[in-house]
């Protein structure tokens, strides 16, 4: 800037004159961007004004929200339903305690975790009580994860070191907690996979498929990068063929193939089939992250584990691999985001999840009398909650990029 | 005691220490675990398909299928075999897959153009599609857009788009160019105007690797290939008095449309579905390929004294173009790999036929291999391809 007048007058422009210059030099700053930004506004307003419209005329909301159990949890016993609940709770108070204790990156997925649960607890105060349910209405369970996750924060901050390895041990026994408390097993009923579906059956296959998937994944990503070549020409077969083939064929495989090679024929429940498919389809792709993660890896780091004296397995297990990993946090939740949404080709195979639940509710016959039928407003309910699902989780992700961009510097 | 000294180290590392050993032990050990594992497996599968009397095989590929098949680019009728309606299923994947891939890219360019605008509104226009359209499942999408064309009225009430497009519910009928007596000359034009971009293409890449400096020889080619078989359409038009292709509206009859191009409910709700999703993936690869060359070439380009247009043509597409074919061609891939999903909205893809197939004769091991031997090899297929192409254009570093 040039040291006379101009910037010390800079401070004297009035709000007023700013707006205009933004408006000016943002909207219409040549003839072409005026003639854009008028035809914008007129589509857009034309757009709004319709939708807003039909949103307000719309009959067929009631279908969505009088059948929103179907929804969220398909056909889960209603005596039982406190224990997806009592999982969604557990989940939360121990999400909050861990961004405490570990603040930076736990920190930035409690908090976008606290906002989506916050987004979905708005609209559930409408939603009617659901006859013969045993359990909490759904928007006091969002609430009160919300507390959870938000309180949690605070008292991890304030407890010592000891909570720490309680958190780890927690972390590690987490999984198979969340499928004894949903599925059952020990003192409390047991309650088949064939009756799971909806929003829950979304999630639990969207979290089995990541859970399961990351030793697999880890492991095919260490074998192509070895210098065995049985092991490394093993891994790039697997990984190519996978990632060359459409899910809905590895989901059509595990329904198809998985209970033929099992001895004797026995069954095998779909749940397991298709979490089977999902994990060894998402470990192909998380192999590929691993390795991007690897090879970004300066070689330096190698070699100066290498010289203090650690072997293979050490340098991989203490140097390299947790760098690698730590980098490709980001790469690791787009992978989420897109297994969360993928889960929905289960309807193909005959699971029920929460697009599956939609489609049933928009075929019921009580829906006949509505003129033009229920599906527009029953899509674009279960489209909002993939959405907000979605959408916040990849928030989360440019957060953690931009904290690692700010932070390595 | 130069020969001393390898045999006390060769006698004092016992064989299970030495790495050389170790690692072919490691892939011994592993090959037979793996091999073991898939012999278990298919024992267990061939006693099991024993049992259920159903012993794969390909004999039933030439069996009529007696299946009808709603839509197909070749003849095909249910007196034909399994393996021709297999055919039909490849064709109809690589029809989808092609209208599909052009129309993305058209709308992908655009979206990323848009995204890039200096006008707020627009960008952020561009970028709320973005969002939305990314954060939604495609199965979702399309079973919408299947919805949708439900919505459709009869044939005889069409809901009519300016005449060219009328929407119904056996599918949307369009205006649609047709050949007339002239389309044969034209057609000389059109081969010719191929071979003259053939020979623009291998002057360029001469040209520029004569003089040393980075260029993209296809733009050029393709641009030639336009201009040629444009001045012959103008040419035939004006010498035979008749335009080789007219657009012929199509016009509604008692009980259906003659003229015109129709297509099924389900193919255009696939097309729709695909087109809109895959072209905001490609909409983020051209802005990040276009933000990715550095601002200081724009600036050196400039101060050089070449002109917008010129910098954008031969300093900023040509680098965007390198960094952007990597990912394009995943996308196109995965579009591929995503009009599977035709099978939710019935439209008779590769995948439907095979499940078809499969439910008629209960052959899922035949039927899964040539279902992932075909994905399988239009995924290395199209790799090869670009991997050439990739090769072709990257820069060569001293």
């Amino acid at each position: 800037m040039v040291a006379d007048g101009t910037t010390a007058r800079l401070p004297d422009v009035t709000p007023v004159q700013r707006i205009t210059t933004w408006v000016r030099t943002n909207l219409f700053s040549t003839w072409y961007n005026t003639v854009i930004t008028i035809v914008l506004l007129y589509g857009l307003a034309n757009a709004l004004v319709g939708l807003a419209g039909w949103i307000a005329q719309a009959q067929g909301w009631t279908a969505a929200f009088t059948n929103m159990k179907l929804i969220l949890a398909w056909t889960y016993p209603n005596d039982q339903i406190w224990r997806p609940q009592l999982a969604v709770l557990i989940v939360a108070a121990l999400l909050g305690l861990s961004a405490g204790v570990w603040r930076g990156v736990v920190q930035l997925v409690t908090i976008g975790a606290a906002l989506t649960t916050g987004a979905l607890a708005v609209p559930a105060v409408g939603l009617p009580e659901f006859a013969g349910t045993v359990g909490l209405p759904s928007w006091l369970v969002l609430a009160m994860s919300v507390a959870l996750l938000l309180l949690g924060i605070p008292l991890g901050r304030r407890a010592g070191g000891w909570l720490r390895w309680g958190l780890i041990v927690l972390w590690i026994a987490i999984y198979p907690i969340i499928i004894l408390v949903v599925r059952g097993g020990i003192g409390l009923p047991v309650v088949e996979t064939k009756l799971w579906g909806g929003l829950m059956l979304t999630l639990l296959l969207a979290i089995s498929g990541i859970v399961l998937s990351f030793p697999i994944g880890v492991a095919l990503a260490l074998g192509r990068r070895s210098r065995l070549p049985v092991i490394r020409i093993f891994c790039v077969a697997y990984i190519e063929l996978i990632r060359g083939v459409p899910l809905v064929t590895v989901l059509y495989m595990g329904s198809l193939l998985l209970p033929l090679f099992l001895p004797g024929g026995e069954s095998v429940d779909q749940f397991i089939r298709a979490m089977v498919a999902v994990t060894l389809f998402s470990a192909a792709y998380l192999a590929e992250n691993v390795r991007g993660g690897l090879q970004a890896l300066p070689a330096g780091q190698t070699e100066a584990a290498r010289a203090l004296g650690l072997n293979v397995v050490q340098t991989t297990f203490l140097i390299t691999l947790p760098q690698a990993l730590r980098a490709i946090v980001p790469l690791l939740v787009g992978q989420s985001i897109g297994l969360f949404k993928d889960t929905s080709l289960v309807v193909i195979v005959g699971l029920i999840d929460l697009l599956g639940a939609a489609q049933n509710v928009v075929g019921q016959p009580d829906w006949l009398g509505t003129p033009g039928g229920v599906w527009r407003e029953t899509f674009l309910v279960i489209a909002a909650i993939y959405w907000i699902f979605s959408f916040t989780m990849s928030r989360v992700s440019k957060r953690i990029e931009d904290s690692f961009a700010t932070s390595r510097h | 005691m130069a020969s001393s000294i390898p045999r006390t180290s060769r006698s004092s590392i016992p064989f299970y220490r030495d790495t050389r050993v170790i690692a072919v032990l490691v892939q011994v050990i592993f090959a037979v675990a793996v091999v073991a594992g898939c012999w278990v497996l298919y024992q267990n599968m061939i006693a099991g398909l024993t049992r259920a009397n159903l012993l794969p095989t390909f004999s039933f590929l030439n069996v009529p299928a007696s299946f009808p098949i709603a839509e197909s680019v070749i003849p095909y009728d249910p007196s034909m075999t399994y393996s021709q309606a297999f055919v039909v299923g490849l064709l109809n994947t690589a029809r989808v897959a092609i209208i599909g891939i052009v129309l993305a890219t058209i709308l992908g360019v655009i979206l990323g153009i848009f995204r890039l605008s200096s006008n707020w509104l627009l960008s952020n226009v561009a970028m709320a599609y973005v969002e939305i359209v990314r954060n939604v499942p495609l199965l979702l999408q399309l079973i919408f857009w299947f919805y949708l064309t439900k919505m459709f009225p009869r044939v005889q009430e069409s809901i009519n788009l300016g005449d060219a497009v009328y929407l119904h519910n056996r599918g949307v009928t369009l205006a649609w160019p047709e050949p007339t007596a002239s389309f044969s000359n034209w057609l000389w034009w059109v081969g010719g105007a191929l071979l003259a971009a053939v020979a623009i293409y291998v002057v360029r890449q001469i040209q520029f690797r004569r003089r040393d400096r980075p260029g993209v020889a296809v733009p050029y080619a393709i641009l030639g290939w336009i201009v040629i078989a444009g001045v012959g359409y103008v040419l035939t038009t004006a010498f035979s008095g008749m335009a080789p292709a007219v657009l012929v509206f199509p016009e509604l009859q008692r009980f259906n449309f003659v003229g015109g191009a129709t297509v099924t409910a389900s193919f255009a709700a696939l097309l729709i579905g695909l087109v809109i999703y895959t072209a905001v993936y490609i909409g983020e690869i051209v802005r990040s390929g276009i933000l990715a060359v550095s601002k200081g070439q724009r600036e050196a380009a400039r101060a050089l004294g070449l002109s917008q247009g010129q910098t954008l043509r031969l300093v900023i597409f040509p680098q965007a173009l390198r960094i952007m074919i990597p990912p394009m061609t995943s996308q196109y891939l995965n579009l591929t790999k995503n009009s599977s999903l035709a099978v939710a909205i019935a439209y008779p893809d590769l995948f439907y036929i095979a499940n078809t197939i499969n439910n008629q004769t209960g052959q899922a091991v035949p039927v899964i291999l040539m279902l992932m031997v075909s994905y399988l090899s239009a995924s290395l297929f199209t790799s090869l391809l670009m991997n050439w192409y990739n090769r072709n254009i990257q820069l060569v570093e001293r």
